[in-house]
């Protein structure tokens, strides 16, 4: 547990950013996310991990409300208990120590595929209406595109999991109408989409972003805005959305992070390398 | 049970130094699978020597690569990429491979996108000796579309679920020329233990028609005997044996040296520019001459900062009967 945390692997390296470890009821927004993301995660569910953000939402979630929680790293790592500090990567010493099993790749990508992962969790650089995720091009404004480093294990998580999770910062750049690349399958063009390319399971369940929380419950499985977070206007977040937002009054607040929950997110990461 | 005395000389020893290694191994146009072991036992000194040697035309293969494959990449040695994902970890981006793609700067790439399972089951292919395995991922990505090594295809049998014909995706063999292996520690022979995530490493070795072990630590083939499972690489299948402490770094080698998050923060910071980066290639890499001027150039206090604080040994197992 983090208590007994080891010191020598601090990240003392990074301590490029100003932080101040004092508990208060304030809180960043990418707190915020790394808790809405944690609370998606029942207990005693298979969680495919991935990289940044969602580690640390894992290592929340274990130590909270899911401590039966099995997590799965595509190195072929899992775990039945948490590191016992922050992750920068999942190849870091501390995830390797104390893990259940140490494998190989196709060990933990062939149960995903077999249809053992409840729940996985996916970054992107854009994510549209259905869920679709973009991780390899993006265009800019000037006609000219940015190359993303591409879909590490996102695309496999999404084809594969039972559900995922995606988090993305909220922009109309990042949130379009339809991602221009399909790296990583949702419900493609509405219902019925993954079943006719041949997808047997999964698809979007929850969309965190920095302004709201989406759910892909409605009749046509586009994102139907299910709360805001506080502090942000609705005009504000359909501004800043690639398509026309449902917005029903009176709309829910998106729940703010309990004293416990920050309380740990700040023991993890006291320097918000993940949560400035 | 280290070795004390010159290891070479024992029979067989295909042990030599990295620069040997990487000449007798490797050529223009070369296709190598490294970083199969992702985000731990990254072979960065093998990567340096390529650089050094100044390769050319390389095909560079493997899930994600860290900033290994973008350093390769900013050095003008790499002419395709076949990945899932080519960037810095912890950082996001890496600014080689973005300057590659999207300004031919110094020279573009092309880049094969595969996801993290299709490189391990194209590998996975070429290790069972057969032309393709099947997957149930990628169906409907432009992925599958734009990639020439994956298609969709129909199951041939029906699957316990379904009693209809199923659509699949088939992903290519790949064959590369040569694996880079790191590894905690091997034999003379090229017999590896390797300890942590295993990625797709064991599959890299059987894939390639050649391997390369880089170790940290060589040791008596007896160690390596007296724990079998954790020998990830066969000897047989190995072609060279280089002994460098600290090959890996800045990535972490379990139970050997921890990850230097500082220096993939100082890498990000550094190579914004084209210019930036000749910089760091000139300081980290052309100007030392292997991995012992790179050990020194660290410095000793950096190194002492890496050691690992506190060993966790593994239970005894006996292997007696």
């Amino acid at each position: 547990m983090f208590l007994a945390a080891k010191a020598h692997q601090s990240c003392s390296s990074v301590c490029h950013k100003n932080v101040t470890t004092e508990l208060t009821t304030e809180y960043t927004l990418a707190e915020l996310m790394v808790v809405s993301a944690a609370r998606e995660i029942k207990d005693h569910e298979v969680v495919y991990v991935g990289m940044r953000l969602p580690l640390l939402a894992f290592l929340i979630a274990k130590n909270l409300h899911a401590p039966n929680a099995v997590g799965f790293y595509e190195n072929g790592l899992i775990r039945e208990t948490p590191a016992s500090e922050l992750l920068f990567t999942m190849g870091d010493p501390p995830n390797i120590l104390g893990a259940t099993q140490a494998g190989d790749m196709l060990n933990v990508m062939g149960m995903l595929q077999s249809g053992r992962v409840d729940i996985g969790f996916l970054g992107a650089g854009e994510v549209d209406k259905f869920g679709n995720l973009n991780s390899t091009f993006v265009s800019k404004g000037d006609g000219s595109s940015v190359r993303l480093p591409g879909s590490g294990g996102a695309s496999d998580i999404a084809s594969l999991a039972k559900r995922t999770v995606m988090l993305v910062e909220h922009s109309k750049r990042r949130l379009p109408e339809r991602v221009s690349y399909l790296t990583s399958p949702g419900n493609g063009d509405g219902k019925g989409w993954r079943k006719s390319v041949g997808l047997h399971r999964g698809g979007p369940s929850c969309l965190i972003t920095t302004m709201g929380v989406f759910r892909f419950d409605s009749d046509d499985c586009s994102a139907r805005l299910e709360s805001i977070h506080p502090e942000v206007a609705s005009k504000q977040l359909q501004d800043e959305t690639g398509w026309q937002v449902e917005i029903t009054e009176p709309l829910q607040s998106t729940t703010v992070p309990s004293q416990d929950e920050l309380a740990l997110i700040r023991k993890i990461d006291p320097k918000r390398f993940w949560t400035a | 049970m280290t070795i004390t005395s010159n290891p070479s000389s024992s029979t067989n020893s295909i042990l030599m130094s990295m620069s040997e290694a990487i000449a007798k191994l490797t050529c223009d146009g070369s296709s190598i699978v490294m970083g199969s072991g992702m985000e731990q036992n990254i072979p960065f000194s093998a990567g340096h020597e390529l650089i050094r040697q100044r390769r050319r035309e390389l095909t560079l293969i493997g899930p994600i690569s860290d900033i290994l494959f973008d350093q390769l990449i900013g050095a003008g040695c790499v002419k395709k990429v076949c990945a899932a994902w080519v960037g810095n970890v912890m950082m996001g981006s890496a600014y080689n491979f973005r300057r590659s793609v999207e300004q031919g700067v110094p020279n573009k790439i092309e880049v094969v996108d595969y996801s993290n399972f299709a490189m391990a089951c194209a590998l996975h292919a070429a290790a069972l000796g057969i032309p393709y395995m099947p997957m149930r991922s990628l169906l409907g990505t432009d992925i599958l579309k734009n990639n020439p090594n994956l298609i969709e295809i129909e199951s041939p049998f029906e699957s316990h679920e379904s009693q209809a014909p199923e659509k699949l995706s088939a992903v290519r063999a790949l064959h590369p020329d040569l694996a880079i292996i790191h590894a905690q520690r091997a034999d003379v022979h090229g017999s590896a233990h390797i300890w942590g995530g295993l990625g797709v490493v064991a599959d890299s070795a059987k894939a390639a028609k050649r391997t390369l072990i880089v170790a940290d630590e060589i040791v008596e083939t007896s160690v390596i005997e007296s724990d079998p499972n954790r020998t990830v690489v066969p000897g047989f299948l190995v072609d060279a044996v280089v002994c460098e402490p600290y090959a890996a770094h800045p990535s972490p080698s379990q139970g050997k040296y921890n990850r230097d998050h500082q220096h993939y923060t100082e890498y990000h910071a550094e190579t914004k520019t084209h210019d930036g980066f000749l910089d760091w290639k000139k300081r980290w890499i052309l100007d030392v001459p292997d991995r012992a001027g790179y050990r020194r150039l660290l410095g000793d206090a950096r190194l002492l900062d890496l050691s690992v604080g506190e060993s966790a040994y593994a239970a005894e197992t006996d292997f007696g009967y």
